[in-house]
C-alpha cells in the first residue's frame, strides 16, 4: 500500500517535471501555472473548510493582499523580489489573525456572509486606494523574480517555481493532517462541541487554520504578481473567492489532493468553456460561458455534494451530518 | 451651491429611495430564510431578470403596464423553476451545499442575462413625466415617490396577507417554528415553492421600479442582492419588520456616507455595516437574542 502510493507520487512528480519540456504553447503553460497558483490557495482553504470545518468566501482578498503587498514592496520600496515573496504573505496572515477570532465565532450562513463581505470590502479598497494600489488600472512595472543571479523570465521557469511551491505545500499539508494537530482538526470538523468537551481549544485552532490559509493565499498572490508583472483588482474579486471555495468543495472536502483536482478542473473548465461556447454560439459576445459554469456546479452539488474525491455514495452524502450542519443551533 | 441642510435632505431622499429597494429585497430574503433555512444568493439575479424582461417586452410592443406585469410573472416563474429544479431536490443537503447551489444558479442566470441582453445598460421610462419637485431646497425625482409607494404598498399587502389569509398564516407559522408548523400539517415543500416565487415577484418589482433611476444592466442584481443581505442582517434575519427597517437604514447610511466619502467606497460601507453588525450583534437590531 505504502510503496504503491510512493510510486504514484513519483510518477506524478515526473509527469509534472516533464510537462514544460513537452508543452511548447505558452497558452497551455500559463494555464498550468494558474492551476498551480490556485491549487496553493485551495490547499489552504481546504485546510480551513475540510479540516477545521469553517468556510471562507473571501479568500481572493488574501490572494490579492499577497499580490499587492509583493507588488508595492517591489515597485515602490524597491525591495529585492525574493524578499518580497517571503514578506508579502505576512500581510494577509496578519489581517487574518486580526479578523479571525471574531469572524470565526460566526457559524454557517453568517460566516459565509461575513467572509464574503470582507472579500468585497478588500476588493473595493484595491480599486479605490488609487495612490497606493494604482486603482482600477492597477500596478505595472513589477520586476521579474530573481534568485541570486538567476532571473526568472520564462513561463517554464515560473511553472517550476509555482509547482515547487505547491509540492512543498502538499508535503506540509500531508504531514500536518497526519499529525496530532491534524486529527484535532478532524475532530473539530466532526463536532466542534464534542471537541471542546474533551478540552480542545477550538477557537485558537480554527484561528491557526484561518491564518495558515491566508498565508498560502498570500504566497500564491505574491508569486502571481512576479509572474505577470502587472496586477489589477479584477482577479481578486468575489468571483475568484467563489471559485476558490468551489475548487475545495468540488475536489472533495477533507482530502489532500481534492483542492488540486478542484483547481485543475475549474481552471480547465473555464478555459474549455471560453473556447467551446463561442464555437457553438458564434454570434453572441461577452463571457456568457459562465451559464454553463453555474449549471455544472449546481449539478455537482446536487449529485456529488461531498466532491469528486469523496468516497461515500452521494445518497449518503446528501444527508451527511459532518459538514456545516443545517441545524438551528 | 446647496446649503448644508438641503444637502442633508437630498441625501435622505436618495437614501430612502434606494433603501426602499433594499428593504423589499431583504424582506424576500427573510421570508425565504425563515421558511426554508436558505439564504438565496441568487435573488439579485431575479431583480435583473425582472427589469430587463420588462425592457424587452416593451421593445416588442407591449404596453408599459402589461410589460411590467408580464416581467414580474417571468421572474416569479424563474423563482419557481429554481426551487423545483435545484432547491427541492437538495433540501436535505448541508448549508454549504445549498449556498453553493444558490451561487451556482446566480452565476448561470447572470450568464443568461449577459447572453440575452449584452453588457450595455438598458433603461425604462419614468412612470410619469413630471418635473422634479423641490422640497426644502432638495430635488425629489417623481420616480422616487413611486419607489417609496411600491415599498409601502408591498409591505402593507404582505402584512395583510400574513394576518388575514390561511396561506399567509401558514407562512408566518413556518417562519416562527418550522418543525412545529410541519407537525400541524403545513407542507414545507409548498411553502418553499411559495418563498422562491414570492422572491422572484418582489425582486422583479424592485428592479422595474428602480430602473428608470439607475438604468439596468445584466449585472445590476449582484450588488443589489448583496445590499439586501446587509439590510436583512442589519434588521435581524428572523424578523420581517427588521428587514424593512434595516433596508431603509442601510440606504440612508449609504447616502450620507457617500455624500461625504469618495464615491467608490459606497459599496465598501455596506460591507463594513454588515461585518460590524455580524460581529457585535449578529441577531440584528430587531432579532431575538
Amino acid at each position: 500500500m505504502g510503496s504503491k502510493k510512493n510510486l504514484l507520487l513519483i510518477v506524478i512528480a515526473i509527469v509534472v517535471f516533464c510537462l514544460p519540456l513537452i508543452i511548447e504553447s505558452s497558452y497551455y503553460m500559463s494555464i498550468f501555472i494558474v492551476i498551480g497558483l490556485y491549487a496553493i490557495v485551495a490547499e489552504g482553504l481546504g485546510l480551513l473548510m475540510g479540516y477545521a470545518g469553517q468556510v471562507s468566501f473571501g479568500q481572493a482578498a488574501f490572494y490579492g493582499l499577497g499580490a499587492y503587498a509583493a507588488a508595492i514592496l517591489a515597485t515602490r520600496c524597491q525591495w529585492p523580489p525574493l524578499l518580497c515573496v517571503c514578506i508579502a504573505p505576512l500581510l494577509p496572515s496578519m489581517v487574518a489573525f486580526i479578523i479571525g477570532r471574531p469572524i470565526l465565532r460566526l457559524r454557517e450562513h453568517y460566516l459565509v456572509l461575513a467572509t464574503l463581505g470582507f472579500g468585497i470590502f478588500v476588493y473595493v479598497l484595491f480599486k479605490d486606494l488609487g495612490t497606493l494600489t494604482g486603482g482600477p488600472s492597477g500596478l505595472t512595472g513589477i520586476p521579474y523574480l530573481n534568485i541570486g543571479s538567476l532571473t526568472l523570465v520564462t513561463d517554464q521557469q515560473y511553472f517550476y517555481l509555482v509547482w515547487g511551491a505547491l509540492g512543498l505545500t502538499l508535503f506540509g499539508m500531508a504531514n500536518l493532517t497526519r499529525s496530532p494537530i491534524g486529527r484535532v482538526f478532524k475532530a473539530i470538523h466532526t463536532s466542534e462541541r464534542a471537541a471542546e468537551a474533551v478540552g480542545i481549544d477550538t477557537a485558537s485552532l480554527k484561528l491557526q487554520a484561518f491564518v495558515l490559509s491566508a498565508f498560502l493565499a498570500g504566497l500564491a498572490g505574491a508569486l502571481y504578481a512576479f509572474w505577470v508583472t502587472f496586477i489589477s483588482p479584477s482577479p481578486f474579486g468575489f468571483t475568484s473567492s467563489v471559485e476558490f471555495a468551489l475548487m475545495v468543495v468540488v475536489g472533495g472536502l477533507g482530502t489532500l489532493w481534492g483542492p488540486v483536482l478542484g483547481a485543475a478542473l475549474i481552471v480547465g473548465l473555464t478555459e474549455f468553456l471560453r473556447w467551446a461556447v463561442p464555437v457553438a454560439l458564434p454570434n453572441a459576445g461577452g463571457e456568457f460561458e459562465i451559464i454553463f459554469f453555474g449549471i455544472i456546479f449546481v449539478l455537482i452539488m446536487l449529485f456529488r455534494p461531498k466532491g469528486l474525491l469523496a468516497i461515500e455514495k452521494s445518497s449518503v452524502a446528501m444527508s451527511h451530518p459532518t459538514t456545516l450542519r443545517s441545524t438551528d443551533a | 451651491m446647496l446649503g448644508s441642510e438641503s444637502q442633508y435632505v437630498q441625501y435622505l431622499f436618495s437614501g430612502l429611495t434606494l433603501g426602499s429597494i433594499y428593504a423589499l429585497i431583504a424582506l424576500a430574503l427573510v421570508v425565504t430564510f425563515n421558511i426554508t433555512g436558505i439564504f438565496n444568493l441568487a435573488i439579485g439575479e431575479f431583480v435583473t431578470i425582472g427589469a430587463l424582461a420588462a425592457v424587452t417586452l416593451r421593445d416588442v410592443g407591449c404596453p408599459n403596464v402589461l410589460a411590467y406585469i408580464l416581467a414580474v410573472i417571468v421572474a416569479g416563474l424563474v423563482g419557481t423553476l429554481m426551487e423545483r429544479a435545484t432547491i427541492n431536490p437538495a433540501r436535505k443537503a448541508s448549508v454549504l451545499t445549498l449556498i453553493i447551489i444558490t451561487i451556482g444558479v446566480s452565476i448561470a442566470l447572470r450568464g443568461a442575462a449577459l447572453l440575452i441582453w449584452g453588457t450595455h445598460p438598458h433603461t425604462l421610462p419614468a412612470f410619469v413625466h413630471a418635473a422634479p419637485l423641490n422640497f426644502l431646497g432638495a430635488v425629489l425625482i417623481p420616480q422616487s415617490l413611486f419607489v417609496l409607494g411600491l415599498a409601502v404598498v408591498a409591505v402593507g399587502l404582505l402584512f395583510t396577507f400574513f394576518d388575514f389569509t390561511f396561506t399567509g398564516k401558514a407562512v408566518r407559522a413556518a417562519m416562527m417554528n418550522r418543525t412545529a408548523a410541519q407537525l400541524v400539517g403545513i407542507n414545507p415543500a409548498r411553502l418553499s415553492l411559495f418563498a422562491f416565487t414570492f422572491s422572484g415577484v418582489i425582486a422583479a418589482l424592485s428592479g422595474i421600479f428602480i430602473t428608470p433611476i439607475t438604468t439596468a444592466t445584466y449585472d445590476m442584481g449582484f450588488m443589489l442582492g448583496l445590499k439586501g443581505f446587509v439590510a436583512a442582517i442589519l434588521g435581524g434575519v428572523t424578523n420581517a419588520t427588521g428587514a424593512i427597517i434595516g433596508g431603509v437604514l442601510l440606504g440612508v447610511i449609504e447616502a450620507f456616507a457617500a455624500g461625504t466619502l469618495p464615491s467608490g467606497l459606497k459599496d465598501a460601507i455596506a460591507m463594513i455595516v454588515m461585518i460590524v453588525v455580524l460581529l457585535t450583534r449578529p441577531t440584528g437590531i430587531l432579532g431575538e437574542r
